[in-house]
């Protein structure tokens, strides 16, 4: 295939360079956003560590800040780490069991009326804003799902169970789309092999399909993953704003994206400690999603490559 | 086909079928549970909210806020979303658009295009919030506009930025090369190529793309928070560096008032902004079914 940007004319006509030029800018943009992102993270959360140490940040165990002081308090990450992965672990209790029943359903089993249906709630559900469904989690969740099945008492107004069942219908499509990708990536052969051997849909689905889409849904999984560690809203309606240490998903607790919505919200003069440790946590949290990120990157390079 | 008795009446085959139509129903059930808490979540937000909208709807899209809930009304928000929602497509669509063509048409291939395709990949999966951190570092504090309209309009359209730029890139991939060699076929230049045949082949793709990346902008709470957009306002921003309020911002305000008035009220703005991202995606549908060019 001979390249195409040989075969057009090649004397450029009055004002294309600068066109050119200008669509080039555009393209620039795209840079300078990533560099914006790291200079402002990276330049207030250097002055951060200048007033707090490095290593209290990563293992304190208490979040403690004290108002807009310049001393900033206690400011031990390990809770805010601690309450954003029970959200994450939650979220895919509740994601992946039904993202990937509706992934394997919608690719083996359903038919194409009801694929017309499904699919575009799939994509509604998508759609929802996170401060509707943080809504839903706080005054609908808690008191009609959680309290009454799992006591009053045990279940605390903020919780982490309806934050992560929140969250988890977040990332239901998600697992789902890339899942049934993954699924449909697998070659037909391989399906009509099983089925010529004389298996049922059902063996050839859990034994045949999964197991060929791994890399696919493993994506998919690190992807949801990287959703809930980001997810700001419903963790802050309904998760709650106490920074603490537990396995206890029916207590109040604190994820990173809340805390840094919980500092916004107050009065925080800037240049004070409090106002940086914002940047801190934002640069934790650039950094876990990216790094989550391109991990699904390279399970989605895996299965595309085997089967494409 | 051999079939191994294992107990009487009950054969290996027997178990088998019964499995089968077991799994079959349970991926069935667990495909229905999404779509069925989807349900109940919508129906809760129209309980909460209905009676609140239905009792006075002008009355309630034409007041300010107000610590009285029933006094309450989201006109300042609602205007605000939809300046936010002019603004952000004026920026974001054309940058967008530019950056895809470039990246498609112009840009020599090798490894500077594959990290810049790499780098809006990754930034098209970074959380809302840290786009606002962006929007409060960089136009807030560094260029001094404060938590103004222009702050918020250009922190949403950096936001969107990747996600629109992919969908571009998408619409212009999927223009037949045997369109643009025809072109230059003809004596055009990559330029003329581009914009007579290209680009408005590209167009209802990008379009649609572009839209749904805004009614996600839309919905989006988390980085008007940060920027410190206001909820107490009591005007419409009459310019770009007003402040401003937003949907999605006063509903979380709301929502987190203990007065339930306040949490129908919080319904209610609810029902307003599922209704515009409803008309925004039954647009981009429309476009998507009327115009798209098929090859």
């Amino acid at each position: 295939m001979i390249p195409s940007n040989v075969l057009s004319r090649q004397r450029t006509r009055r004002g294309e360079r600068a066109a050119m030029a200008g669509l080039g800018l555009c393209a620039l943009v795209s840079v300078l956003v990533t560099v914006g992102i790291v200079a402002v993270l990276a330049g207030e959360t250097v002055r951060f560590f200048a007033d707090y140490n490095l290593v209290e940040f990563l293992t304190g165990t208490d979040w403690a800040p004290v108002g807009g002081r310049t001393e900033g308090g206690e400011l031990g990450i390990l809770p805010l780490l601690n309450g954003t992965l029970l959200i994450a672990l939650g979220s895919l209790v509740v994601g992946l069991p039904l993202g990937l029943a509706a992934a394997v359903y919608l690719s083996e089993y359903a038919r194409p009326r009801v694929r017309s249906v499904l699919k575009p709630t799939l994509e509604i559900l998508a759609g929802i804003p996170t401060v509707v469904v943080g809504f839903f989690a706080l005054n609908y969740v808690t008191p009609h799902v959680l309290r009454p099945l799992f006591g009053e008492d045990d279940v605390f107004v903020f919780n982490a169970a309806a934050g992560a069942i929140g969250v988890g219908l977040l990332v239901v499509p998600i697992i789902a789309s890339i899942s049934e990708d993954a699924l449909r990536a697998v070659p037909t052969s391989l399906r009509e092999a099983a089925y010529g051997l004389g298996t049922s849909k059902r063996v050839v689905a859990t034994r045949v399909v999964i197991p060929a889409a791994l890399s696919g849904i493993t994506a998919s999984v690190i992807l949801a993953v990287s959703r809930a560690v980001g997810e700001t809203m419903v963790v802050t309606l309904a998760a709650g704003n106490s920074p603490n240490i537990t396995v206890d998903v029916f207590e109040s607790i604190q994820t990173i994206t809340a805390s840094i919505a919980q500092t916004v919200s107050g009065e925080v003069a800037a240049g004070t400690t409090r106002y940086r440790s914002l940047f801190a946590l934002g640069s934790v949290l650039f950094l876990l999603t990216l790094g989550l990120n391109m991990l699904s990157a390279r399970f989605v390079r895996r299965y595309r490559q085997v089967y494409q | 086909m051999a079939s191994i008795t294992l107990k009487r009446g009950t054969t290996r085959r027997t178990r088998q079928l019964v499995l089968d139509a077991f799994f079959a129903w349970l991926l069935f059930a667990g495909t229905l549970v999404a779509s069925l808490v989807l349900a109940v979540l919508l129906l809760e937000i129209f309980q909460t909210g209905w009676d609140r909208l239905a009792a006075d709807p002008v009355d309630f899209l034409t007041r300010f806020v107000s610590r009285i809930p029933q006094r309450a009304g989201i006109k300042a928000a609602l205007v605000g979303s939809i300046y936010l929602m002019g603004l952000v497509a004026l920026i974001s669509f054309p940058i967008g658009l530019g950056a895809a063509l470039y990246l498609e048409e112009l840009a020599p291939r090798g490894r500077l295009a594959n990290f810049v395709e790499a780098n809006i990949a990754n930034l098209a999966g970074v959380p809302s919030v840290v786009y606002g951190i962006l929007g409060l570092g960089v136009f807030v504090r560094f260029a001094q506009m404060g938590p103004s309209l222009l702050a918020g309009a250009l922190t949403l359209s950096v936001m969107s930025l990747p996600v629109i730029i992919i969908a571009a890139r998408e619409a212009i991939r999927a223009v037949p090369s045997s369109i643009r060699l025809g072109a230059y076929a003809l004596g055009a230049t990559k330029l003329q190529a581009m914009w007579t045949q290209v680009l408005p082949a590209a167009l209802p793709g990008t379009l649609t793309g572009a839209i749904l990346a805004l009614s996600r902008a839309i919905g989006e709470t988390a980085p008007l928070l940060v920027i410190g957009a206001a909820v107490s306002i009591f005007s419409v921003p009459q310019g770009v560096g007003d402040q401003f309020s937003a949907l999605p911002l006063l509903i979380f305000n709301w929502t987190g008032r203990p007065q339930p008035a306040f949490a129908e009220a919080a319904a209610a703005a609810s029902i307003v902004l599922l209704a515009v991202l409803l008309a925004m995606n039954a647009v981009a549908i429309f476009l998507r079914n009327r115009y798209a060019t098929r090859w």
